[in-house]
């Protein structure tokens, strides 16, 4: 059985949809990767599945499990097993890097607090930060603050990592740092679900790409093919143009 | 100086001390009820459930009523409710009750104005870890909150302590008025007021140093988090 499977799922009101009926599936381990124009609906998909954004329409499910969004308790339990790292980092400005990171495992989960650090340190140790512990997010670059959050996440112990374009915040040279993290999260066979400009590095760690535009899901396929032949003209004209810069 | 002897008396300065004690108990009563008050209310217009709607719509009402009418207008308001229902209450608790209307009011704005200069983005963040409304609220809202917060709600606090100078239109003795019924006795006015004058000052002036203090501390603590 599929560890995340999205049916029909719908956002946006009246005449202009966000999502416009989107389906996919993920099986443990997977990488997938959501490329398209902006605007496709990408970003807003994770943020349906994260409970951020309502949904208008159709399902998504846990190991077969619909998740009630309307419910409190379904959505506390949906958010132990998926976490999400933001474009914009969204770090908590009045903590430091460590009480980040260590602020929902406690708060929200019940670690206690002297464990919760540990994993903290070793976390931020981990995304290369472990000499910033104690800075706040203002003191820390771009680069560093991803990571932050990077780390913020898997703090959660998630089975599902929701990555928003983590890298397109970034100065060029930092954008490296990040994918490195990345790259080396893929290897601990975590489920991700990526959506990303950077088109060498997709094609380089998904096992599956995913082609939207609006709205909707146009193919999807190994990053090999979609690539080089794809099969829909929409993706055929989105890697023209991607391939000319 | 006309009215020197009855001025420097042990008596006069206790009068004085006694008024400046009321002026000083409504203010910071009437604010620091009305700020967790205020605060409160602000709290819940800030919410988003559907069944607290009515609630907001209670809390808004509140809000511009006490907004919008004068202090002095409030202040008989009470008077005749607390004439009405609880005669026995002595007139400083009708003008705090009256401050902490007010106040409550004012404030409320000020805090709402600071939970809504904290960007949507750490709200997401909280709710996409799992956190609570009240730990979202006190752990990441708040303490981000206050440097916008702080400010102005001093400001208002400083101000308002000349406000209730108004409570003596309902016979309050407070400071304004002590002033007037030493000069009524016979004290000259170049002394009775400028003694009034400078206990407003020295009440005004801690107040204000105190604010600035607290929000130089509030900063630090933020670890220069506006600065990069």
């Amino acid at each position: 059985m599929a560890l995340l499977t999205i049916a029909d799922l719908a956002a946006g009101y009246g005449g202009a949809p966000i999502l416009n009926g989107v389906s996919l599936s993920a099986e443990r381990g997977d990488i997938i990767s959501l490329i398209g124009p902006s605007g496709s609906g990408k970003s807003t998909l994770l943020r349906v599945l994260m409970g951020l954004t309502p949904a208008s329409g159709g399902q998504v499910m846990l190991d077969g499990v619909a998740v009630d969004y309307a419910s409190k308790p379904a959505l506390t339990a949906l958010r132990r097993r998926m976490t999400m790292v933001f474009q914009q980092y969204n770090l908590f400005q009045n903590m430091t890097a460590l009480a980040n990171v260590c602020l929902a495992p406690v708060r929200a989960l019940g670690v206690p607090e002297a464990q919760a650090e540990a994993r903290g340190r070793e976390l931020l140790a981990r995304v290369g930060l472990a000499d910033h512990l104690h800075k706040y997010p203002a003191q820390l670059s771009g680069g560093q603050q991803q990571r932050v959050a990077i780390a913020r996440a898997l703090a959660m112990q998630p089975d599902i990592l929701l990555l928003d374009e983590v890298t397109s915040a970034l100065d060029p040279e930092r954008v490296g740092e990040v994918l490195d993290t990345v790259r080396d999260l893929a290897a601990t066979g975590i489920t991700m679900v990526i959506v990303s400009h950077e088109m060498a590095f997709v094609r380089e760690i998904s096992s599956a790409v995913v082609m939207m535009d609006a709205g909707r899901v146009i193919e999807r396929g190994p990053p090999a093919a979609m690539f080089t032949t794809p099969a829909q003209p929409r993706t055929q004209a989105f890697m023209r143009a991607i391939i000319r810069h | 100086m006309a009215g020197a002897d009855a001025f420097f008396t042990a008596d006069t300065a206790l009068f004085l001390v006694q008024a400046l004690g009321r002026t000083l108990l409504m203010t910071l009563i009437g604010c620091s009820i009305g700020l967790a008050l205020g605060g409160a209310l602000a709290v819940l217009r800030g919410s988003r459930a559907p069944w607290l709607a009515p609630a907001r719509g209670l809390a808004a009402l509140y809000i511009e009523t006490f907004r919008r009418l004068p202090f002095l207008v409030i202040l008989m308001l009470v008077l005749f409710c607390v004439q009405a229902f609880a005669p026995d209450l002595a007139l400083i608790g009708v003008a705090t009750i009256a401050v902490t209307l007010a106040a409550s009011a004012y404030l409320s704005e000020i805090v709402r104005a600071g939970l809504e200069s904290v960007p949507q983005a750490q709200r997401d963040s909280a709710a996409m870890l799992g956190l609570s409304w009240l730990d979202t609220l006190r752990l990441v809202m708040l303490p981000q909150a206050w440097g916008v917060i702080l400010p102005p709600a001093a400001a208002f606090m400083v101000m308002f302590i000349k406000d209730t100078a108004l409570a003596s239109q309902i016979g309050v003795v407070e400071l304004a008025f002590a002033g007037k019924i030493l000069v009524n006795k016979g004290v000259s006015p170049v002394l009775g007021f400028g003694a009034v004058l400078i206990l407003y000052a020295l009440l005004s002036w801690p107040l204000g140093r105190a604010a600035k203090a607290l929000e130089t501390l509030l900063e630090n603590r933020r670890g220069a988090a506006h600065h990069r």
